[in-house]
């Protein structure tokens, strides 16, 4: 992608955020190690590493809006469109799949795994499309 | 969108890079409108008229006309 000042900004903002992800986590797998949550607070520890993850989205929406470059704001749509459209099929399919008993079923959070591989084959298409313009 | 993007660039002897600067915007972008690959809004057409003094039709060729033309 093109180094924007948006883009810099954007960047930031997944890197802290996913350094607290990294802290939420480990925290969280400690307290269900040593059993030290229940109930309530249970759901609520458990729901804390999802939440950088869903600030990622939201950074990912700010750039969107900050990002003053037309073009490359387009790049990162059609990327992020690919990854949409990577991720519904996947679990459409796995759906299915999983349906009639002929996979295992697979943890939720495998479709956020598969839709950020959806935001690198966009990148790739782009590439592939666009040419020198693509990235 | 077919365009003299590239033919005016030239005459002012400016790089892609240079224009880009010109537009605010990156050099990719100039390259994308420059071959065709990515239509300009309008207002960014209209940044491009202003800086190269010139009518937006005098820059970019009307996809209508064209195939007129080619009729």
């Amino acid at each position: 992608m093109v180094r924007t000042l948006a883009w810099k900004r954007y960047n930031w903002r997944v890197i802290w955020l996913t350094l607290l992800y990294a802290v939420f986590l480990i925290g969280a797998t400690y307290c269900f190690k040593l059993k030290l949550v229940t109930g309530l607070i249970a759901y609520a520890v458990a729901s804390l590493p999802a939440l950088p993850i869903v600030g990622i989205f939201l950074a990912m929406g700010r750039y969107l809006v900050e990002e003053q470059d037309e073009y490359v704001r387009m790049l990162m749509v059609r990327q992020i469109l690919w990854a949409s459209g990577v991720v519904l099929s996947l679990a459409t399919v796995w759906g299915f799949l999983d349906s009639f008993d002929l996979v295992g079923h697979a943890d939720g959070y495998y479709i956020v795994i598969a839709w950020f591989f959806g935001l690198g084959v966009g990148g790739i298409v782009n590439k592939y499309t666009l040419g020198e313009a693509g990235c | 969108m077919e365009n003299r993007l590239r033919v005016l660039r030239a005459e002012r002897a400016w790089s892609q890079q240079e224009l880009a600067e010109r537009l605010e915007v990156s050099r990719q972008s100039v390259n994308a409108i420059e071959t065709g690959k990515y239509d300009p809004s309008l207002p960014l057409a209209f940044r491009i008229a202003e800086l190269f003094e010139l009518p937006i039709e005098e820059i970019f060729v009307s996809p209508a006309r064209r195939s007129s033309k080619a009729i």
